[in-house]
């Protein structure tokens, strides 16, 4: 459950403190983040990351950290709150476990990404890698979103229990959008995929297809919206092709597998 | 009788790879460099590193890196060198007296304390031709001689261990942080075309030497990220033709295998590779009828060559670099080229570290190796 | 039977019934095959005749009938057991071999219990298989030693010349040779139909091919046993596969057994034998008196079938069944299908079926090892049976290095066999082992194909599961795989047998 936001200070370009991570070993690194959290720094800028890992894990309050490089794996992880902005491609397990937030990748996404999210949204700009958004949770209003504008890997959404996932396919041109086996044991939430559906050899046996409402369509224009803004990308040019909607069918997908013991 | 009684161990671990493909030599600074970043992929119970190019000098001749812990060890090797090999020279792998201090080192480790205790105390390297009859009946090629060799050498001769028998190549690895490993080995003072770079988390908690990647046979170079689940049938396959599994690191099996399908089945590389990381029958049952029979045969063939779990794996040869993932790409790869240099890693940032700005950075798809090959002029 | 015939045994079952709940609607006195009850005011037991087949339990619609072992106290003997006691006095009686069937039910010990599988933990991460793919897929067949490829037209790889004879499984489980005869046509529809429904194999047995079965050719293995029942240039067009039964694990070394009581009109005609004559095979197969004589037979059947079906041969596991299956290997068979002690059958001399053969699990262990060492472990597929209870068993047996393994006690069990150890009288109240009409139609074939296919579907699903916390997620890298087995409570030279650690090493 998450719980209610303080009220943030708009942010000034003069109160963004610069840190620089040349060389610097992510412990290191990541104490001084958090110092200056506790500080009550409103943004912060990292400047020359190379493979740190850990980024802003765990931080509960609603700072901006712009990352300038490529962070190491795990960045976001089990975060409540920040609004990270990350300068170029993030590595595996991006977001996982976030309680609430954002996360903004303006390259491409490695594997992983949103593990076990329970709030919460990450947009990532280009593509992603295997096992996206897997066992997304949600509940009441903490509903997490991750946006991919490219392409995706394998296992897109396996075991989904709750949330939102969109592919954009922006970057396809022909290609495949999403991979094999999508939403494999999926058993709550939504999957759209833009421009075509997917084939249903690479559907996995427990999502299907579904048409959309008018409530669906709401939905997408307004987290779409909020995406292109931020990265800067052509709205309309993402509305021009239709989606396609994918859900569980049934609650308890496995039921029949099994059997009492005599 | 056959051997059931043996274990092995496995582990977690970073990758790096870099190869010119003109063949432009590149000192090994950059390659330690970029492990060094992948540092927390590794616990410091392992390290190494694979270089082509670095004995121009000797580079029609098998150079042998062996590790050895004793003189007995040593005199049994070098006796059984001269009987079946033109030994052309023999000398100690240079290392640094820990006292010296590597100009860019940043590891700050204790180096003079470390590395004696855990480093064997013999390291040697042996140039050699086989020493053969004319006219030679026993149908075996000069790779098949040294082969049986280097099996001979680590079953039979206590406390030594072959850790490269390639032409103008070499392994330098042990236990230790790869950086500290590379500055021990003087790495930076070798030129290469291809160097790979290995950090090492074994689940055993005494790492040893012998088990550190690079594994090799010939110029066949393996390092690997992740579990092979397969190992126990795979190295019983193996042993049917063979190939000693006495490293016992599930590493071992995967360069005997690519050894066994690519050297003596003759198959091409991308053939072997469907092979080892098969695509799913569901799949299979997709493709056009000719296409089918080929995988049908290579899976009813070799299902016992089948890599199994989770891996990331950089082979090296003389000619190439490749790059692959099982089949549903539980472990990372990440690939990039700029110019002639084609670059690979577990992590983004060991490439970035030593090339910030490739033209273009793509994580391979689980099934679709990435083939890097010297351009067909290049010696 | 009647009381006569029971002479100095005394009854071993009884029949309990509740007065309060039968409602005397007879049906128990109607299902039982063994003539046991009768009705005189109400529903009477005969003394001695109940086998416990329970199938008047089963049918009785108030669950009024239950069945329980006759009690009896004799002075304890561990030695003089009362089982011993009472085949002395059928033996003097009769001066015959006392006639079993089904397996060996003695209390020998049984490796697959005492073997256990490893499971990823940490260091190598399970594999879920309800959400990722599980491959079970499995070729019976010769294999080369290697794929050579060649370019075509376009540049791209493809398989240079042909693949021998393989058939395709789609789960490693098929079902052994039960005879026409030993079991009911219907029966044999059952199995046909299951095997077709999951892309495996049943065999027919010694017993012939019945034309009801023609349609399911592709999913069908026939048996040339040494009495040659049935084998016509017909019946080998019409299978996937010819086993020839050298042995097998209830009887090893002795030949096929149908008591008089079985052949009938149908079966006298599949069989081309007189009705009512014992049908027993011959020891050997008398062509087949060394081993190359088995090359020649096994050879003539390629020929005949134009070297386009698989050709399997059936032993018995025995002492040196290692030595032997190599020899059969070389001989030319491209599957093997070793049978061990716990093997069933509709009749055999119980001596036999009790003391003669060995373990399964320690056969398939050397016969794979040897294999290895001789460099011919590609040359066949080997499928293990005898006494294959669960799937638990099987996975064992493929760890063991087995490529799959052939039931059938278990297939019958699912046809709803209590294990009442009468199928040599033929009277079996189920239907399954037994040819008088009025018993067989009891048997519906739709029905008994639909529950075995479940049998297969259920044990597939554990595979699965197995397979998955085995981190691996195709059946090739397991098989063989002695590493993920270990050893409980079994001594030095059985695990080296086995070829296994003990557990904790």
């Amino acid at each position: 459950m998450t719980k209610p936001m303080p009220e943030v200070a708009p942010e000034k370009t003069k109160d963004r403190l610069i840190i620089d991570a040349s060389q610097k070993y992510y412990k290191v690194l990541n104490q001084e983040i958090r110092l200056a959290v506790s500080n009550g720094a409103h943004a912060i800028e990292l400047r020359n990351v190379n493979g740190q890992r850990y980024l802003a894990d765990g931080i509960n309050k609603r700072v901006k950290i712009h990352v300038h490089g490529t962070p190491g794996n795990n960045v976001g992880a089990f975060m409540d709150g920040p609004e990270l902005y990350v300068h170029g491609n993030s590595q595996e397990q991006v977001g996982n476990t976030m309680n609430s937030g954002k996360i903004v990748v303006f390259g491409n996404a490695s594997d992983v990404v949103g593990y076990g999210m329970r709030g919460g949204k990450i947009f990532i700009k280009g593509d992603a890698g295997y096992r996206v958004g897997i066992h997304m949770k949600q509940y009441k209003s903490s509903v997490p979103v991750v946006i991919v504008g490219g392409t995706t890997g394998d296992f897109l959404g396996e075991y989904m229990a709750g949330g939102i996932v969109i592919v954009l396919g922006l970057t396809a041109d022909g290609d495949e959008i999403v991979g094999d086996y999508v939403g494999t044991g999926m058993h709550g939430g939504v999957i759209y995929v833009r421009g075509k559906p997917v084939p249903a050899h690479r559907l996995g046996e427990e999502p299907a297809r579904v048409e959309l409402t008018e409530k669906d369509n709401a939905l997408l224009a307004k987290l779409l919206k909020e995406y292109s803004t931020e990265l800067s990308l052509d709205f309309d040019k993402i509305m021009s092709k239709p989606f396609f909607k994918y859900i569980p069918q049934s609650h308890r997908p496995y039921g029949n597998m099994y059997a009492n013991q005599p | 009788m056959v051997n059931h009684n043996y274990q092995h161990e496995s582990s977690g671990c970073g990758l790096v790879g870099i190869i010119s493909t003109t063949g432009k030599k590149m000192s090994g600074e950059q390659v330690l460099r970029a492990v060094a970043i992948l540092h927390e992929r590794g616990n410091g119970l392992g390290g190494g590193f694979a270089a082509y190019g670095i004995y121009p000098k000797y580079r029609d001749f098998f150079a042998f890196h062996l590790l050895m812990d004793s003189a007995e060890s040593k005199s049994a090797v070098e006796a059984y060198l001269q009987e079946r090999f033109l030994v052309e020279h023999g000398e100690e792998i240079p290392t640094r007296n820990p006292s010296e201090r590597y100009p860019n080192y940043s590891g700050g480790r204790n180096l003079e304390e470390i590395l004696p205790e855990i480093m064997p105390s013999l390291l040697w390297r042996y140039f050699c031709k086989p020493k053969r009859p004319e006219n030679s009946t026993d149908g075996l090629t000069d790779e098949d001689y040294v082969v049986q060799a280097v099996m001979h050498i680590n079953e039979n001769i206590h406390g030594a261990f072959v850790i490269s028998s390639g032409r103008n190549m070499g392994v330098f690895k042990g236990v230790g942080y790869p950086e500290d490993l590379g500055h021990f080995f003087k790495l930076e003072e070798y030129e290469a075309y291809i160097w790979t770079g290995h950090a090492r988390f074994p689940t055993n908690s005494q790492g040893w030497w012998g088990g550190a990647h690079p594994f090799t046979l010939l110029d066949w170079a393996v390092i690997h990220n992740g579990e092979i689940s397969s190992y126990g049938i795979n190295k019983r396959y193996l042993e049917m033709y063979g190939y000693k599994c006495t490293l016992m690191t599930d590493t071992e099996v995967v360069t005997y295998m690519l050894d066994l399908l690519i050297r003596k089945h003759g198959l091409p590389t991308e053939v072997a590779l469907r092979a080892v990381a098969a695509p799913f029958w569901k799949d299979v049952d997709r493709m056009p009828a000719d296409e089918r029979k080929l995988h049908e045969a290579l899976r009813m063939v070799y299902g016992s060559a089948l890599l199994n779990g989770p891996f990331a794996i950089i082979f090296t040869h003389s000619r190439g670099m490749v790059g692959m993932n099982d089949r549903i790409k539980l472990r990372p790869l990440v690939a990039a080229c700029k110019g002639d240099m084609v670059y690979m890693s577990s992590e983004e940032c060991g490439i970035r570290e030593i090339c910030p700005n490739p033209e273009r950075v793509w994580n391979p798809r689980a099934g679709h190796p990435v083939i890097a090959r010297l351009e067909d002029g290049v010696k | 039977m009647n009381q006569n015939k029971r002479g100095l045994i005394p009854p071993k079952f009884k029949q309990v019934i509740n007065r309060e709940l039968c409602r005397r609607c007879k049906r128990c006195i109607l299902s039982c095959g063994f003539e046991a009850l009768k009705f005189e005011n109400g529903v009477i037991g005969i003394a001695g005749e109940c086998v416990a087949c329970h199938r008047c339990v089963t049918m009785c619609p108030e669950g009024a009938i239950t069945i329980q072992k006759q009690p009896l106290d004799y002075r304890d003997n561990e030695y003089w057991t009362v089982e011993i006691r009472e085949e002395l006095y059928r033996q003097s009686e009769s001066g015959g071999v006392i006639l079993a069937s089904m397996g060996n039910d003695k209390p020998f010990k049984s490796y697959f219990d005492h073997l256990v599988l490893d499971a990823c933990q940490v260091t190598n991460p399970s594999i879920d298989p309800l959400r990722e793919p599980m491959e079970l897929r499995t070729y019976l067949g010769r294999k080369p030693e290697k794929v050579t490829v060649e370019k075509d037209k376009k540049g791209k790889f493809q398989l240079k010349g042909k693949m021998p004879a393989n058939l395709l499984l789609e789960t490693p489980i098929i079902f052994g040779g039960m005879s026409y005869g030993s079991v009911s046509l219907n029966t044999h529809k059952a199995l046909a139909m299951a095997a077709k429904n999951c892309g495996i194999l049943m065999n027919t047995g010694e017993g012939g091919l019945h034309k009801d079965l023609y349609p399911y050719t592709d999913n069908i293995i026939v048996q040339c046993a040494s009495g040659r029942f049935g084998v016509n240039e017909e019946y080998l067009k019409r299978a996937a596969m010819i086993e020839i039964k050298i042995g097998q694990g209830a009887k090893p070394g002795i030949g096929g057994h149908l008591p008089g009581e079985k052949v009938t009109a149908p079966i006298s005609e599949t069989r081309m034998i007189p009705i009512g004559t014992d049908a027993l095979s011959p020891a050997p197969h008398h062509d087949i008196y060394s081993i190359e004589d088995l090359r020649q037979l096994i050879f003539s059947l390629k020929e005949a079938t134009e070297y386009k079906k698989p050709v399997c041969v059936k032993i018995s596991a025995v002492h040196n069944v290692a030595a032997i299956a190599s020899g059969v290997a070389r001989a030319g068979a491209d599957v093997i299908c070793i049978d061990g002690f716990r093997g069933g059958t509709g009749a055999t001399p119980k001596m036999v079926r009790d003391h003669v053969g060995i373990p399964i699990e320690l056969a398939i262990a050397a016969v794979d090892d040897r294999l290895r060492e001789e460099n011919i472990r590609h040359q066949v597929s080997l499928i293990a049976s005898g006494g294959i209870r669960t799937s638990a068993d099987m996975i064992k047996a493929i760890g063991l290095g087995a490529d799959a393994v052939a039931i059938c006690t278990a297939a019958l069990v699912a046809l709803g066999c209590h294990l009442c150890q009468q199928c040599h009288t033929g009277n079996c109240s189920w239907g399954i082992a037994t040819q008088r009409p009025e018993m067989e139609r009891r048997l519906d074939p739709e029905w008994g194909g639909q529950q075995l296919t479940r049998l297969i579907q259920a044990w597939s699903y554990e595979l699965k599961e197995v397979l998955g916390l085995l981190g691996v997620n195709a059946v090739e890298s397991f098989r063989g795989s002695r590493e993920r087995l270990r050893g409980i409570g079994l001594s030095e030279l059985e695990l080296d047998i086995l070829g296994v650690k003990h557990a904790g090493r």
